[in-house]
């Protein structure tokens, strides 16, 4: 049998799995509820502190990394959902999956490239 | 006073006469500690000689029981009909192998796999009766002892969404105890099972559903195994990567 190349796309979604379980609530947590219910002083996410941080390069790695493993987490989830649920592997849940995963990365480092 | 009763509904299929399976209801004593064994058992002792079915240990060790009790995969010696009591059973043979006849299903295919797997220990060394036994520690047993459970009673591939859609799949079973030999500190075989184990067909057809291991009767819980075969398999693959000099 032929030796698979399975490894990288599962550790893209391993590594995405645990940031969006340990991670990505606490993010949800912070953004969504601490701050809006003023848990939080309000200017702990203003613009000009969040404007530093993303210009601070090793910020800028990690802020990519809680968006871009996710996304490929989720791409990777859903398509083997899908097949789960007897829809076949075909091209086009892979392109449309791990497409818009793509391109959710790629917009990320743009984005975070221009700040 | 009359006996309470139960009805029983089976799949039969007899391929000399039946184009199709169907159901056929049989009417059984109600006994609460009777188990679905006994209650075909029942029938086949007093009504229906021609019922077919496998089973052996009636105490859940051999593993040849097994059936879908209610749609569910269930060892037919460890599923209580007073669980069940008092509406109608309903049993059908193992999803996801083909029916060979009545509720005995053919198996050839989980038995390839299995052998594929190799699971028995491959020393490193043939070990002269004279060095005397392997020592192996308490804790160096623990880490596979759970998949050494495992009584091939294959209702985790009956379980297995994946494996009834990609028949190719190694399954739950075999993928736990090639696993479990790769604990082991006596083997030295882990290089020959992941040519099974670490290809497409092998963990990576598992979308991690855990069904196996819910239906396991023997805690065994494959899934677990595979996903440790998965990660250490991924570390393989990166250290092949980082070191392409080093030996494939
Ligand atoms: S892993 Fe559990 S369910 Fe699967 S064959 Fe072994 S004992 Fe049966
Ligand atoms: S008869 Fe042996 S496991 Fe059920």
């Amino acid at each position: 049998m032929a030796k698979s190349n399975k490894p990288i796309v599962w550790s893209l979604f391993a590594g995405g799995g645990m940031l969006s379980a340990f991670v990505t609530p606490v993010l949800i947590f912070i953004t969504g509820l601490a701050v809006p219910l003023g848990l939080m002083s309000l200017d702990s996410l203003s613009y000009d502190r969040m404007l530093v941080l993303a210009q601070n390069p090793i910020a800028k790695i990690v802020l990519f990394a809680v968006i871009f493993l996710p996304l490929w987490h989720a791409a990777h989830r859903l398509l083997t959902t899908l097949h789960d649920l007897g829809l076949p592997k075909g091209r086009i849940a892979m392109t449309l999956c791990y497409g818009a995963a793509a391109l959710g990365s790629i917009a990320a480092a743009v984005v975070l490239l221009r700040i | 006073m009359t006996e309470p009763t139960l009805q029983v509904e089976i799949l039969r299929y007899r391929p000399e006469t039946d184009q199709d399976p169907a159901f056929q209801t049989y009417t059984v004593p109600y006994r609460d500690d009777w188990v679905v064994l006994d209650a075909l058992n029942h029938i086949k002792d007093n009504i229906d000689r021609t019922l077919s079915y496998r089973w052996s240990c009636h105490m859940a060790v051999c593993g040849s029981c097994g059936m879908m009790i209610n749609g569910e995969p269930k060892l037919s010696c460890h599923a209580f009909l007073r669980d069940y009591y008092p509406n109608k059973i309903r049993v059908e043979p193992l999803n996801n192998f083909p029916i060979e006849r009545d509720l005995v299903t053919v198996t050839d295919d989980f038995m390839e796999k299995l052998e594929s797997v190799k699971p028995y220990v491959i020393p490193k060394q043939e070990r002269a009766v004279d060095e005397g036994p392997h020592l192996q520690t308490p804790a160096q047993l623990n880490t596979f002892k759970q998949y050494t459970m495992c009584i091939n009673c294959l209702l985790c591939y009956a379980a297995c969404p994946q494996y009834g859609l990609t028949p190719d799949f190694v399954g739950p079973a075999a993928l736990a105890l090639a696993h479990r030999y790769n604990l082991d500190t006596r083997d030295a075989g882990r290089e020959q099972r992941q040519e099974i184990a670490a290809s497409n067909e092998g963990v990576w057809d598992c979308t991690f559903v855990g069904e196996c291991s819910q239906v396991c009767p023997k805690s065994v819980d494959p899934a677990a195994a595979i996903q440790q075969t998965k990660i250490a398999s991924t570390i393989d693959w990166y250290k092949a990567l980082l070191n392409p000099w080093g030996k494939r």
